[in-house]
């Protein structure tokens, strides 16, 4: 069994005359928040994108809990789960029928999803809203609401890309506080942003710009004494 | 049993958007019965048709559309399938049934599955207003309609699972229309029967018996007077499997067809 949760070996995607990544290596080690750091335009959506096998790169090899993600992709995808930057929730039906749906394309029956639906979403102080229909609601109660679905099938690493953009400063807090609190439950965290405030000195970090990665490890590891935002700044500027 | 649990979900989605989407199930009921209403009656005295298979006496034309406006109803609605699938990767909702622990190519026939039932619905509903006008057929071939009606619903299911996989963006859809309903439809036995083509152009008469959509038709035709035609379901399968196989090559994730710029 690997130590690591997630592994990204020598991983490169391009499309056509343009490379999103180049030789992208990390690992992330179990129960681990992982801060995914990189200005937009990084290549942290096309990273995504290859790590729940959306796309396939023909060059390099992304491992979840272990299981190689291109020969035994069902069982990587087994233990992943992921809310991604751009929403992706049906807006005309309530927010049980979405989340039992999504279970059901885990193979989670009704019957036994519906107890951790309601799990879920009182965990994220969204049960009063269960019966309402998406659209109704707002966007931080959505955000929630993807977070919350993404639990469901109880994956061991979950991928967040930029999972607060377009929120409020108290509700991007508040979702970044909880999604930390999930690696007390041994869930592995990666967290893809530019934003510097949601990263703990805790927190592993992988800066990735230009579809490189530029430093990984403990961000108070790699960064020191420096401010995190500056020193941010100083690697990602182009000259 | 994990692939049934999605296989409801899926079509339960699908019901849920067709019952909330009122509009959607009135039109796909309307463009059928004003062919029926209005275009037949008025080429009933125009178009006189002959005894063949599998009538056994001479008909109105009603009575001999009726099967090809089932076949519009699932044509339109396998279109209106594959409409709803390049919106659902516009809106992001495709990646979420693509990163399903589930073989993509279940999902894909999960989706195919749901469009056929949600067109079924429809084909049942327009049959029983076709009765109230007094076109009726034999009731043991409402029964028997029902597999023909399921193997040219996944057909043209399909063929919509094929067109979304190479349609790059919502907009371009109304090619479809132009490009792929409007010649399918006209260039089938849906209207007129081939030997009343070959009267005006025996090579259009060859295009329409190369129709995938002819023999469908015709399936439907047959069955709805409990008659077997194999040489239809034959081609019907074939496209069927033709149309899933180069849907899953362009839904392949090594091939890459998200393969668009995401930041």
């Amino acid at each position: 069994m690997s130590k690591y949760a997630l592994s990204v070996c020598d991983l490169s995607y391009a499309y056509a005359t343009k490379n999103a990544l180049k030789n992208v290596s990390f690992d992330i080690p179990k129960g681990n928040f992982c801060a995914l750091l990189g200005p937009n335009g990084a290549g942290k959506s096309t990273l995504f994108s290859v790590l729940t096998g959306l796309v396939q790169s023909p060059d390099g090899a992304v491992s979840v809990l272990g299981h190689d993600l291109a020969s035994f992709g069902r069982l990587a995808r087994r233990d992943i789960g992921v809310v991604f930057q751009q929403p992706t929730l049906d807006l005309d039906v309530s927010v049980t029928e979405n989340l039992l749906y999504f279970a059901a394309l885990h193979g989670i029956s009704r019957r036994r999803a519906k107890p951790r639906v309601m799990d879920a979403l009182d965990r994220l102080s969204m049960g009063e809203r269960a019966g309402e229909k998406v659209r109704n609601l707002n966007g931080g109660h959505r955000r929630r609401m993807e977070i919350a679905r993404a639990l469901i099938h109880e994956p061991s690493v979950l991928l967040l890309d930029e999972p607060t953009v377009g929120l409020d400063h108290e509700t991007r807090i508040s979702i970044t506080q909880y999604v930390h609190q999930l690696c007390d439950d041994g869930i592995t965290i990666l967290w893809a942003t530019h934003l510097v405030d949601e990263i703990k000195p805790t927190d592993h970090l992988v800066l990735l710009h230009h579809g490189q990665v530029l430093e990984t490890g403990r961000v108070s590891d790699v960064v020191g004494t420096k401010d995190l935002a500056r020193w941010f700044s100083d690697q990602t500027v182009d000259a | 049993m994990i692939y049934l649990t999605a296989l409801t979900a899926i079509i339960r989605r699908e019901l849920l958007r067709f019952v909330g989407q009122r509009s959607r199930f009135l039109s796909a009921l309307v463009r059928p019965l004003i062919w029926l209403v209005v275009f037949a009656a008025g080429f009933r005295a125009a178009l006189g048709l002959s005894i063949m298979p599998p009538y056994q006496t001479y008909i109105t034309y009603e009575v001999y559309i009726v099967p090809g406006l089932c076949g519009m109803i699932q044509l339109f609605n396998g279109m209106q399938s594959s409409l709803s699938l390049v919106y659902d990767r516009e809106m992001g909702s495709m990646r979420l049934l693509l990163t399903s622990p589930l073989p993509r190519w279940w999902l894909l026939l999960c989706k195919i599955f749901a469009g056929v039932f949600v067109s079924l619905l429809q084909v049942y509903a327009f049959l029983g207003i076709a009765a109230l006008f007094g076109i009726t057929f034999p009731p043991m071939g409402y029964i028997l309609a029902l597999p023909a009606l399921v193997c040219s619903g996944l057909m043209l299911g399909a063929l919509g699972l094929l067109l979304s996989s190479t349609i790059k963006q919502l907009e371009n859809f109304a090619g479809v229309m132009n490009f792929v309903i409007f010649p399918m439809f006209f260039l089938s036995t849906a209207l007129y029967p081939l030997w009343k083509m070959a009267e005006g152009s025996p090579l259009l008469r060859d295009v329409c018996a190369y129709n995938p959509f002819t023999h469908a038709i015709e399936l439907i035709r047959f069955a709805l007077y409990m008659q077997f035609n194999g040489a239809a379901l034959i081609w019907v399968v074939t496209s069927f499997v033709v149309f899933m196989i180069a849907s899953l090559w362009g839904y392949n994730p090594a091939k890459t067809m998200t393969n668009r710029k995401m930041g």
